[in-house]
């Protein structure tokens, strides 16, 4: 390996699937304490890539997760194919949500992940197209 | 005094090299090594599990006699409430108080004082709307120190105030002070402690320079002196603490103390783990308080009691409803105000991150390193059985990245590398040099 390539992770998701929730964003967060990277820094990059995940599993048929690790920064990449989102100034505000009940039930989609997402990294790019998927691209610089 | 001091520790002659221990440990930090188990002490929490599983009751904690009495001039007991818990409910605390003073004590101090002290002061901190939510209990020390080693991101959430048994000590000692023909070197503070976890904080203290506490005694160790001197009709000790600071003993105990609702109570080290993975992630921020303690049912759990930790629950519910009761008539109402020296606001330091997981000081080496562990990882055989010595393959492959194991460790990885050879011997002991084989030769070619 070298600096340049750095290291990659990916995870793939499946809609609904509450069991397995949160792995690959634990396993990611995993990697990067083991890297020795600050520690609010993997928060950060945690929290991001937790909400993306869940956003995968909440709403879309199924993704993936890939986070590309390079010693001066983590890109997390999140692509799916799902009802994408049609309005996006609406979804980026706070408390805004189109999360069924029964996942609202879970204590799940309370409005706060595009939002949270968006706080958390340092650049934020969204692609979607309804009724084809949504496209994330996270960089968080270390 | 070393950089880190536990008080967990191995008798290596009891020790059976089994892996009971390692596999029990939330820090992964013990391995099996030369058949004994070896502690990484900068992964160490002192929570005790390790002393808890043990079969052959080789992990032991440190901690100081009776007899170190003798070094003092003036000698204060500072029994944790969980003392109460490992007596009858016929015995009155004030009769174990006593007791305490019959085994050679000058004063007592009860921890359940410098709790209700804590658990005003947390009340007041939850009213703040500037702290980070939600605010996690700093009262145990292994859950501190978890934090420092596993979550250190998650500091500033930590309750800025030192344990109630700190608090404590400190007004012990400044009550001796003001005695006559007493300096501070010839007073000793000695906590009864349920735990190894608070033996660790009196030598290495958590967000203090120096601690109170000259050293602390294990409940199972004062208990056997202790119940031969305990009668319910001696009860000459001349005070006692409310309900409100006795019932810390036990899990829930200290929110119910604090007053405070939206809260969640997590015991036992490995749940706290979970939730505190939930925290890291941001969620529960609608939660004002996390009361957390790392023996499960709280301190009457602690590994160094004695009586089993259902019947000190019963007895220390009792006990607090008693106390609710007695409260009025003999005056030993809740305090409701504390002051900044007596929460020893002066003195605290902030705690500091100890992360134990990097790799590699050099990321570009500590990405290698994953790599390794990932390819390693895989050809391991995944059962996390524990016997090469490691937790489980996860940890083997981190320890063979980072040179402290090898392959064969494994015995899984053994047996086939033992079973391949011994196939190659078997087919290398048909094999004649050509000299000695032209028989086979001819009649090979006259086949042809």
């Amino acid at each position: 390996m070298t600096p340049e390539q750095g290291l990659t992770l990916e995870f793939a998701l499946t809609g609904a699937d509450f069991n397995s929730a949160g792995e690959a964003s634990s396993k990611i967060k995993r990697t990067l304490q083991l890297l020795g990277i600050r520690p609010d820094i993997i928060r950060r990059i945690a929290i991001s890539a937790y909400e993306a995940e869940m956003n995968v599993i909440i709403h879309a048929y199924r993704g993936s997760i890939r986070a590309d690790i390079h010693p001066n920064r983590t890109e997390v990449t999140v692509a799916d194919e799902g009802p994408g989102i049609p309005d996006i100034e609406l979804a980026m505000k706070e408390g805004y949500s189109t999360a069924p009940d029964y996942v609202r039930e879970m204590g799940f989609g309370a409005g706060m992940g595009l939002p949270n997402m968006a706080r958390c990294t340092d650049k934020f790019d969204i692609k979607t197209e309804a009724g084809v998927g949504t496209q994330l691209s996270m960089t968080i610089y270390h | 005094m070393a950089e880190r001091y536990h008080s967990v520790r191995l008798t290596d002659e009891k020790c059976q090299g089994c892996v009971n221990c390692t596999r029990r440990c939330p820090t992964e930090a013990i391995r099996i090594r030369g058949g004994k188990a070896q502690i990484t002490s900068s992964r160490c929490i002192d929570c005790g599990e390790c002393i808890r599983y043990c079969p052959g009751h080789a992990k032991t904690a440190v901690t100081d006699e009776l007899a170190d009495l003798k070094k003092y001039k003036y000698n204060i007991a500072l029994p944790a409430p969980s003392l109460y818990g490992q007596f009858s409910v016929d015995i009155p605390v004030r009769a174990i108080l006593s007791g305490l003073l019959k085994l050679g004590f000058n004063e007592v101090f009860e921890v359940a004082h410098g709790a209700e002290i804590v658990s005003l002061a947390i009340r007041d901190h939850l009213k703040r709307k500037d702290i980070p939510r939600p605010a996690i209990s700093s009262a145990c020390p292994a859950i501190v120190r978890l934090i420092q080693v596993k979550y250190p991101e998650l500091i500033d959430h930590l309750a800025p105030f030192d344990a109630p048994v700190e608090v404590a000590a400190r007004l012990a000692r400044a009550e001796a002070e003001e005695l006559p023909g007493l300096t501070p070197e010839n007073i000793g503070v000695w906590f009864i402690t349920p735990c190894p976890a608070k033996m660790t904080a009196v030598y290495q203290p958590l967000g203090a320079e120096k601690s109170n506490i000259t050293g602390a005694i294990a409940i199972s160790k004062i208990y056997p002196a202790l119940l031969k001197v305990v009668t319910a009709e001696l009860q000459d000790a001349r005070r006692q603490a409310s309900w409100v600071g006795v019932g810390w003993a036990v899990s829930g105990g200290e929110t119910n103390s604090v007053g405070a609702d939206n809260v969640l109570i997590v015991h036992d080290v490995h749940h706290v783990a979970n939730v505190l993975e939930q925290v890291a992630l941001g969620k529960l921020k609608d939660v004002d308080y996390i009361e957390m303690l790392a023996c499960a049912g709280g301190c009457i759990g602690g590994p160094l009691t004695v009586e089993n930790r259902y019947v000190a629950e019963h007895r220390m519910k009792q006990r607090i409803s008693r106390k609710k009761m007695e409260d009025p008539k003999f005056g030993r109402l809740p305090r409701t105000d504390y002051s900044e020296f007596e929460l020893g606001v002066a003195g605290r330091r902030a705690i500091e991150p100890k992360p134990i997981l990097r790799l590699d000081a050099d990321i570009t080496k500590a990405m290698n390193k994953i790599e390794f562990m990932d390819r390693t990882l895989k050809s391991l055989p995944g059962l996390d059985c524990g016997s090469c010595g490691s937790p489980n393959c996860k940890a083997l492959a981190e320890d063979i990245a980072q040179g402290l194991a090898s392959m064969t460790d494994c015995v899984f990885i053994l047996r086939k590398k033992v079973r391949d050879l011994a196939y190659e011997m078997v087919d290398l002991a048909d094999k004649l040099p050509p000299p000695l084989d032209k028989n086979q030769e001819y009649e090979e070619k006259e086949k042809c």
